[in-house]
Formats: C-alpha cells, structure tokens, sequence
C-alpha cells in the first residue's frame, strides 16, 4: 500500500469537522442576504399601498402619490434594451458556439467578456456621447441603448454555452435528413437549448433591470407619464435613488416600496424562468 | 488459442434461417460507386483508395474491426465526413452516375437522396413523436396537413413502429425505448424518401430482441431501398446482407455475395477476421 493507513476514528473525525465547516459558510453567506431581503420587506410593505403603482409622484412637501409613471418607465427601458440585446445577443451567441472557433470568434468572445466587465456607468457615458449629445436631450431611446449594449454580452455568452451543449447528433441528424444549415442551427439547434436560452434572458433582463448608473444621463427621470420615447423617461431605479438622497421622510418611505417592487419583478423572473423549464414539452402536438 | 472452426461450417448455418419476404426489386446497376475513394481528418488518412459499387435494392454490409474506415468511409456517402473541421474526401462518388463531389453538387439535396441512421438513436428531444417523422419535411418548406399525416403514417409503419405509436404520437420522442427510438430515427429518415440509406452501427446501441427488429426492418426496406450497413457485428452482416464488404486499416480488402464471402473468402485477411483470429 503506497498511501499510508490513517485510523479510520480520525478519519471519520477530519470528514465531519470539514461537512461542519462548509456548512457554517453557507450559513454565514446567507445572512445578508436574508438581511436585505426581509429588512427590504419590512421598510417597503409598510410603504407600499395602491397609489404608489396608480399616482404619479407629488410635487415637494405633498405627501402620498406614487411610481406608476415610473414602473411603466421601467418596463418601456426594458422592452427597448431587449429589442436591442436579444437579437444581436442571441444570433451573435449561435454564431460564437457554431461558428466561432476561429481567431474572429475568439476576439468577439474576448470583447464580449471586456463588455461584460466593464462599470455599467461607463456604458452610459458611451450612450450619452453616441445618442443624448447629437439628439441634445436625454431620451427613452438612449436609456434603452445603453441597458441594451449592457445585455449583448450576457445573452450572447449564455447562449454560446447552451448552444455548446446541444449534441452534435442532432446537428448530424437534421443535417443527414437534407435540412440546410442555417435551418438546422435555427430550427433544432438552438430550438433544443430555448428552454436554457429564456431563463437566460429572464436572468440578463432582472439584471438590466436593476441598474441605475447607465440611465443617469442617458433616460434621465421625469415626474410625469412620457409616451414619446425620444423624450427623458422615469425609471423605478432612478426614482428610488433621487428618493432615498432627498431630506423628506415620505420620500425615503416611497424608495423602500420602489425597492420592495424592484426585489419583486427580479423574482418574479426568476420564477417564471423556472416555469418556462418545465413546459418543455406542453406544446407538443397531437 | 483454441482452433477457430472452419469457415464454411460456421457460417452456412446462418443462410439457411434468413428467409427473403420480400421480392428483389431491380438490382441490374450499381445505384453508387465509389472509384477509389480517400477519406482524410487533417493528416490523419482514414480511408485510402476505396473502389465499390453498391447494388440497387440490395443491403450491402460493410465490417471490419473498430478504426478501419468503416464508419469515415460511409459518412463520406452522404457528404457527411466533410462537416468535421479539417476533413476532406479525394475520388469519385458516383450516384446514378452523377459525381456527389462535383463543384455544382448540393450537399442538401444529396442528403435527401441518401438518408442516414446513426449508431446511437438521436431523435430531437423538443420534438413528439410525430414532429420528429415529419421534421424532414416540415424544416423543408411541406406545410400541408394531409401530406404530412400520410408521410407520418406511412413512414412509421415502414420502420414497424405504427402499431405501437400510433395513439401516442403526441409523446416526446425521447420517451420512447432504446429500440423504438431508433426505429423513430429510421422512420424520420424515410419520410423524406431517400433513394439510399445508410445505417452506421444502426443496432450496437440496442438490446439483441431490438437489434432483431431493426434487422428485419432492413430485410423489408430493401425491397426499394438501397442500404448500406456497417457494423462490426459479423452475423449481422452475414444475416441480413446480400453483399458483404471486408475493410482494414482503411482500405477495401475484399467484397462479394454475402454467402461467398463468409463462406470462401478470397483474402487470408477476410478469412483471418470471420474465423475470429483478429479483430
């Protein structure tokens, strides 16, 4: 025997002082998490009432009022960034995992991964050279680029990896059967890894969503209902972080009920990507 | 080593048991020929000088041992080989006389003509039952309800699976059995009316009460079908071709009747493989 006998006591004792020890990590990486979760809660639920998602914000030293203007704000920048990221992230992920074995595939990957990391609030500077200066106002248009340009890389490297996943016996299959490539890619390839690819972008959305610094100077706010989307538009994030450094008490009240509605829609997401998971086979016909 | 029993004695046992249910269709011309075919992945030379011709409505078997060439050299049938990075095929692959690697030739199109089933079944696991038989079509542009519910039941019933599907055709395909689901493969390779099929290993993956069926399912398609079969498993070749094609270290050692081969082969090589001494 190369490896010398340990006592089989210390062994077992080794074992479970180790289990104990990544047991007590864990606990300790969910303490504040569940701290921020039911502190936000608390603060929030008491704040939050049928007017907060009905009114539109009170003028300075009324009380009451509400965020609708800004959860449709919210929404609008979020309908925008996807029409942005999901195409380029989607298609420029098939390609990177069917097509990008390449130095042009490794260089996009590369750049992808920069984009990635790169501080959200640079992102927004980008946008406001690229689009607020020439168009000389802060717009909906702007914001929903620059939370679009912050989703690509994160759908496009999601859908690389699920795309990477599908066996190549389906691409042969289909391939065998006479079905032309960009069909086959489209059409069972990436058809066979939807299911990883929405809670993909269920996760990149409740992600975007979140971020405030890109839209400081690109969406901007506004206290009113903004329907044109060249014009400046309110969003729940902005909202509660003009709310919560302003010096008024029902102001602070109303950024915990905007914080409780922003902690809500990330897991009301994450739910529903969940959900789509499991109807893999709901549609099948006949 | 014990001493390997006689060729002959061996292998006439198996012809007496394989019954022709079906009438052979016309066999007169080679439906493909292979003149001397090379089949590489980047330097690696996997088939070297492959000539065969692969008779009309006959099941040609093509064995030898696992790494000869069998499999590289089937896929470049169907212009299947050359989907792997780096793999390129050199000769002349004749369908009906048309030269498949011709500048004008369309891959897509000779894939409709040659269909293939894989060693292990692969049906798309989006897809039901139904969806996975009529994928060839549908992804093609057939649109029509009719035609596609005809297609379905007919292919399935030529892959011997109706009876068993047919109130489930709604299912996941994946749901289906080793066996079934390869008889699904074979069923989704039929509805696009193939002139030629070929199966890889089609039966290596299943069950010996599975691998029979495939078996006989062969036996049945060939009445207007031309299938080429690989496989390592000698009796099945010698169970279910009319021609047997002996390879090694990739190149073509022998060919002939399935009973002639097995029984007289020509080549020590043949004839040290069939009798077990290698491989």
């Amino acid at each position: 025997m190369i490896v010398p006998a340990v006592p089989a006591g210390r062994r077992r004792l080794g074992d479970r002082v180790m289990t104990a020890f990544t047991f007590v990590a864990v606990l300790i990486a969910l303490v504040p998490l569940f701290s921020v979760l039911i502190y936000v809660i608390l603060q929030g639920a008491s704040a939050l009432n049928w007017d907060f998602f009905t009114q539109l914000p009170k003028p300075v030293g009324e009380t009451g009022g509400g965020m609708a203007n800004a959860i449709v704000g919210t929404l609008t920048l979020i309908g925008l960034a996807s029409c942005i990221g999901l195409p380029i992230g989607i298609l420029g992920g098939v390609y990177l995992a069917e097509l990008g074995d390449g130095p042009l595939g490794a260089w996009i990957r590369f750049t992808a991964d920069v984009l990635n990391g790169v501080p959200s609030i640079v992102v927004g500077v980008f946008v406001y050279a690229l689009i607020v200066v020439p168009m000389h106002r802060f717009s909906a248009f702007a914001g929903g680029a620059a939370l679009g340009i912050m989703m690509i890389p994160l759908v496009m490297r999601t859908t690389e990896e699920l795309v990477r996943l599908v066996p190549n016996s389906l691409r042969e299959a289909s391939l065998a059967l006479g079905i032309p490539w960009w069909v086959t890619t489209l059409r069972i390839v990436l058809r066979t890894a939807t299911v990883g690819v929405i809670t993909g972008v269920v996760l990149a959305i409740a992600r975007i969503g979140g971020e405030t610094a890109p839209l400081l100077f690109t969406a901007f706010n506004n206290q009113y209902w903004q329907t044109r989307l060249d014009q400046p538009i309110a969003s729940l994030t902005v909202q509660l972080y003009n709310y919560a450094i302003a010096p008024y008490d029902d102001w602070h009240r109303q950024a915990w009920a905007a914080a409780l509605v922003l902690m809500s829609i990330t897991l009301i997401l994450n739910i529903a990507a969940r959900l789509v998971g499991r109807q893999r086979f709901a549609k099948a016909r006949r | 080593m014990m001493e390997a029993p006689a060729a002959g004695s061996l292998w006439s046992r198996f012809f007496e048991s394989v019954d022709r249910v079906v009438p052979l269709g016309d066999a007169e011309v080679d439906r493909i020929q292979a003149i001397d075919v090379h089949a590489y992945f980047g330097r690696t030379h996997a088939v070297r000088g492959v000539s065969i011709g692969f008779a009309t409505n006959r099941i040609t078997a093509i064995i030898g041992p696992s790494g000869c060439g069998k499999s590289t050299f089937l896929r470049t049938l169907n212009r299947m080989h050359e989907l792997v990075p780096g793999a390129r095929v050199e000769g002349r692959l004749l369908l009906d006389g048309e030269d498949i690697y011709a500048s004008d030739a369309d891959p897509v199109v000779i894939r409709r003509r040659i269909g293939m089933v894989f060693q292990r079944p692969n049906p798309f696991p989006t897809m039901s039952i139904y969806d996975n038989v009529a994928a060839g079509l549908r992804l093609n542009g057939v649109r029509d309800r009719r035609v596609l519910d005809e297609v379905v039941e007919q292919s399935l019933r030529h892959a011997a699976l109706w009876d068993e599907v047919k109130d489930v055709l709604g299912r996941p395909g994946a749901g289906l059995s080793g066996g079934q689901q390869q008889r699904l493969c074979i069923a989704r390779a039929l509805a696009v009316k193939p002139e030629v099929l070929l199966m890889d290993e089609p039966a290596s993956a299943l069950d010996p009460a599975s691998t029979l069926k495939i078996e006989e399912l062969a036996k049945t398609l060939r009445g207007n079908l031309t299938i080429v079969l690989v496989t390592h498993n000698m009796q099945q070749a010698a169970r279910v071709s009319d021609t047997t094609a002996f390879m090694l270290n990739g190149e073509l050692v022998e060919s002939g009747p399935t009973s002639e081969l097995f029984t007289r082969p020509k080549d020590r090589r043949t004839e040290d493989y069939i009798t077990g001494r290698f491989g």
